[in-house]
């Protein structure tokens, strides 16, 4: 689904702490917001913020597991691909992120 | 051309409500003339006992004012009563000689009180109850004398001894049956219902038979003296034991009667020209005494009237009910049972819960409740259409939420829609496309089907509907809800078991709970995690920490996402009283943060729409208000009336009491929301009877209400009690909420909770037991003692980073 990225320019967007675990913080960009994602195990994703039903901000939903579902209308996503869970069909974009040092970068190429 | 004349006899319900039903269908056809013996325009005959009791007055029971019969050109002659019937000149003349000419008669004379044919029967004190003048005397009479006798114990006998005890009278009812109510209840379900009345100060006396009344020189009624040489003291004497179809004037013209006025399917007599409708009638060899089956006839009569020449009676179901405030009980068809039939038996005397279905031939043919009636239209439809009830059989007992969600209207339904009808109104969603994704999709469950087509997954009024069509659809391949369903995908328990691991374990944590409950997923989901978090808060106040996490977004940020991601923003209005300075924050914060759309709310205060999420904290800020938390599964809003301070029948100070049990509740969660109202007379302008708890002020006190509900299946509040200070109402409405606090399900509102204790049982916690009831009080007062506003924690910094979005500083990416 998602589109091969360019991985080369990996850009610091913040402490992982300054995400609440099971929780989610909005990176503001022109080209659309990102929701950035920390798990209960310090995995960190990264999706547009824009629900593939009819674009609720996924960074408001509940974070479980490696999925969050959306505040508007339950969708459950998983948060590594970016697919929506059966029986809901959808794909949010899913952006590289990592953490390194207790720092989390994304990709956005 | 001219208009055929109608005249009408009887100005009551059931020819009045023919006249209605005639002029929707047929609004010009007739010059219409009503005359009625009683000085009055049509009013509820119902609503005598609401009137007695003292809860309504009569003008707010008077159905058709003086202005419809205008509006309507109907021509009205009150106070004159029909003495004769002239078939031949086709004429009606009334006793002081007015004569009306008719094309059609309707006669709709009502019955007349069955009087005891004993000796003092014509003493003064001595009346029966039918009409407004029966209930003014009682009025009346409750004022100057002590002593009240009624004699009959059905359902007219008890609302009018009721009703003379609330008006301060000792009443004793006199009743020759072995139970009360024997014609409605079984044994058991009379019994209860006599306890229940006696608590209230009524007295019995029954398999009485009266003999005499005996008066005094000045020809006034002062003893009833019985068969068995027993006599009571009696200043007012209620006859209430029957009544006879009032067929005098039918008689009179020579009409064909037969205890009632005999009449045809089409409500006509023998007469072709006239026809009869009403108490007064026998249809098929029955005469009714219950309006619903009259109304059905006035439809019928109108058609034929109208000259459409369709409808056909076919006689009526009965069923009963008791109107007096706080009893509950139902009945309908064959309940005592017999021969052939099967009972089903729920009892519980100590609860006050007594239900008992008769089943024959796969049918439910009978239903006496008492205690809990919830079911009771329910019962009464499956009755009434004779549906087999194999299918529902082993759980037909606990109602209709037991086989769908409280269902609308669903049963017979499903199977007679169209492919084309919606069934989800939320969703657009069509019967057809619910039956394709069951079948091509191999769908066995609800969830199954609100997952694959969004059908009963918003606000969830069909999913009865929904049931059926899996059913339908199925056949015996449907699998219904488990009765105790597990929590979530995530764990088998259910939410009794998680509170109950939860108290007896001292777990005060996510994890805890998750780990001695071996859940299937490391932290839950986002059904199961928001109730974790309410039953750990709400059974270790100041113990269990909050986890924001694991809270809807809503009440994260304490505000209400919208459907653009931004937020709505209502700040706390205490009963709906503000002032200018707050008027003009909210003015200059719509200003300075471009709000789109300021709204007046369903709950008496204002809301900015539109907030964008990282103004949130200073626009709080700049309002200076609390929070009103109308995003939260928590208390919402005390809707108050101005009450006695302004409002010209106010009886207490409904404005400040509402203010009062807002601050006190001020930011506490609750299994779901929480709404609350003050009325200050029973006109009820705060809309008490839909709320969770409904407070409605009257002249000696306070009367509560629990278990409203204005929402998706609007809800009546039951009574709980009367109390007189200001300090009962805050004590046992606080106390009630806590119990709900402590024992509901989370996202059960009041109304589902009490379904499933009974409101008994509540009684029992919150009126009857005083330490219980002040130990619950404390136990609220507690947990919310200290709790911060969450507005001004969050102005002073709490969660900070949830509100700021994190800016990019490099330029230049790839749009
Ligand atoms: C703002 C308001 C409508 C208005 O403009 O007047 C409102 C707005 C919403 N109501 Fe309501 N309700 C509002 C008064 C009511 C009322 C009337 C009342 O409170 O007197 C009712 C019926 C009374 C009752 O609840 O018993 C009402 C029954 C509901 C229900 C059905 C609840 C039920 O148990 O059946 C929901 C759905 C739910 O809570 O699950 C709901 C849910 C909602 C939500 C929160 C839907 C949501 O989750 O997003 C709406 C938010 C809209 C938004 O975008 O901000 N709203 N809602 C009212 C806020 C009142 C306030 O000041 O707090
Ligand atoms: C206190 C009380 C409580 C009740 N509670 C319930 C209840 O909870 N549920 C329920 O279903 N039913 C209840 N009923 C019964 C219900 O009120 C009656 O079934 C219904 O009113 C009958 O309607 P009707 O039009 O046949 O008679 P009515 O409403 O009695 O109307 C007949 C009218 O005709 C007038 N009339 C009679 N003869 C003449 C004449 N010759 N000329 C002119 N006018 C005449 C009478 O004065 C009367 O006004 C109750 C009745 C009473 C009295
Ligand atoms: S405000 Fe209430 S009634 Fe109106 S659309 Fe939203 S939920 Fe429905
Ligand atoms: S917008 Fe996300 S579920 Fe509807």
């Amino acid at each position: 689904m998602n589109a091969p990225l360019n991985t080369e320019q990996w850009l610091r967007v913040c402490a992982v702490t300054d995400i609440p675990v099971l929780g989610s913080r909005v990176v503001e960009r022109d080209a659309g917001n990102i929701a950035v994602f920390r798990t209960a195990t310090d995995n960190v994703f990264a999706l547009l913020d824009r629900c593939p039903h009819k674009a609720g901000p996924l960074s408001q939903g509940i974070v479980h597991g490696e999925t969050v579902t959306c505040p508007l209308h339950s969708w459950n996503i998983d948060l590594s691909s970016g697919e929506a869970r059966a029986p809901d069909v959808g794909c949010a974009r899913r952006f590289p992120a990592k953490v390194e040092n207790g720092d989390v970068y994304l990709a956005l190429g | 051309m001219k208009k055929p004349k109608l005249v009408v006899v009887g100005n009551g319900m059931a020819g009045i409500r023919t006249v209605e039903e005639l002029l929707t269908l047929a609004p010009d056809l007739y010059e219409i003339t009503v005359l009625g013996a009683e000085p009055y325009p049509n009013y509820n005959r119902i609503l005598l006992s609401p009137v007695l009791a003292g809860e309504q007055e009569f003008k707010d029971i008077v159905l058709n004012p003086l202005s419809w019969y205008e509006e309507n050109g109907i021509r009205l002659h009150l106070g004159k009563s029909v003495a004769r019937i002239d078939r031949h000149r086709r004429t009606v003349v009334a006793d002081d000689g007015t004569e009306e000419p008719y094309d059609r008669l309707l006669l709709a004379t009502g019955s007349m009180p069955f009087i005891l044919p004993v000796p003092g029967k014509d003493l003064k004190g001595v009346i029966s109850y039918r009409d407004i003048y029966d209930t003014e005397t009682m009025i009346a009479t409750a004022k100057a004398k002590k002593h009240a006798v009624v004699i009959g114990g059905g359902l007219l006998g008890l609302e009018a001894a009721n009703g003379l005890k609330i008006r301060g009278m000792d009443v004793t009812v006199v009743h020759l049956g072995e139970w009360l109510l024997d014609k409605q209840l079984d044994v058991t379900a009379g019994q209860l219902l006599q306890t229940s009345l006696e608590e209230r100060g009524l007295t019995f006396l029954l398999q009485k038979q009266t003999a005499e009344l005996v008066g005094n020189d000045a020809g006034e009624v002062t003893a009833v003296r019985f068969k068995d040489g027993d006599e009571v003291a009696a200043d007012l004497v209620v006859m209430a034991v029957g009544i006879r179809p009032n067929t005098a004037l039918a008689e009179s013209a020579g009409l064909h009667c037969n205890r009632g006025i005999v009449v045809s399917d089409a409500l006509q007599t023998f007469d072709p020209r006239i026809y009869a409708v009403g108490e007064c009638v026998s249809h098929r060899g029955v005469a009714y005494g219950l309006v619903a089956p009259l109304f059905e006839q006035a439809k019928v009569c109108a058609n034929h009237l109208a000259q459409l020449g369709i409808g056909q009676y076919k006689g009526s179901l009965l069923s009963t009910k008791l109107k007096v405030t706080g009893i509950d009980l139902f009945s309908a068809g064959d309940f005592m049972g017999g021969e052939g039939t099967e009972d089903i038996v729920l009892s519980d005397p100590a609860g006050g819960v007594y239900k008992k279905l008769v089943i024959k031939d796969d049918q439910l043919v009978g239903a006496c409740l008492y205690g809990d009636t919830a079911d009771g239209a329910w019962y009464f439809k499956l009755l009434r259409e004779g549906r087999k009830i194999a299918d529902l059989r082993d759980h037909i007992m606990f109602g209709e939420s037991a086989i769908g969600d409280a269902g609308v209207q669903g049963q017979s339904r499903a199977g007679a829609m169209q492919d084309s009808d919606e069934v989800c109104g939320c969703n657009g969603v069509c019967k057809g496309s619910i039956v394709k994704a069951i079948k091509d999709k191999g769908l066995f469950t609800v969830d199954d089907v609100k997952k694959h087509t969004k059908a009963a997954s918003s606000c969830g009024s069909c999913t009865g509907l929904v049931e059926q069509i899996l059913m339908n659809t199925l056949g015996s391949s449907f699998q219904e809800t488990p009765k105790t369903k597990a929590v979530c995908g995530c764990t088998d328990h259910n939410h009794g078991e998680v509170r109950k691991a939860i108290r007896e374990h001292h777990l005060t944590s996510h994890k805890a709970v998750y780990d001695f409950l071996e859940w299937r997923t490391p932290n839950g989901c986002a059904t199961c995690r928001p109730a974790v978090n309410y039953y750990l808060i709400s059974t270790w106040p100041k113990e269990a920490v909050d986890d924001p996490q694991s809270r809807f977004v809503n009440e994260r940020v304490h505000a209400n996402i919208q459907k653009d991601g931004t937020f709505s923003v209502i700040p706390q209005m205490k009963g709906g009283v503000t002032n200018a300075s707050e008027l003009r924050r909210i003015a200059d914060v719509a200003d300075k943060y471009h709000v789109p759309m300021v709204k007046v709310t369903g709950g008496q205060r204002i809301d900015l729409l539109g907030v964008k999420k990282e103004d949130l904290v200073s626009v709080w800020k700049d309002l200076g208000m609390q929070s009103g938390h109308a995003y939260g599964k928590s208390i919402r809003t005390v809707k108050t009336c101005v009450g006695s301070e302004f409002c010209r029948f106010g009886t207490q100070n409904s404005t400040q009491m509402g203010i009062d049990l807002e601050t006190m509740l001020a930011n506490m969660w609750s299994p779901h929301k929480v709404k609350l109202a003050v009325s200050g007379c029973p006109r009820n302008c705060a809309e008490s009877g839909i709320k969770d708890v409904g407070v409605i002020a009257v002249d000696s006190g306070w009367e509560l209400y629990v278990g409203g509900n204005g929402g998706i299946k609007t809800e009546v509040a039951q009574f709980l009690c009367k109390v007189k200070t200001s300090d009962e109402v805050k004590e046992y409405s606080g106390a009630f909420l806590q119990l709900y606090r402590e024992e509901a399900y989370y996202l059960d509102r009041t109304v589902h909770y009490i379904a499933r204790v009974g409101l008994d049982y509540i009684k029992q916690r919150v009126v009857d037991d005083a330490a219980n009831r002040k130990a619950l009080y404390e136990r609220l007062l507690y947990s919310l003692e200290g709790l911060p506003d969450p507005w001004a924690a969050r102005i002073a910094g709490a969660q900070k980073n949830e509100y700021i979005p994190i800016k990019l500083v490099t330029a230049g990416e790839p749009a």
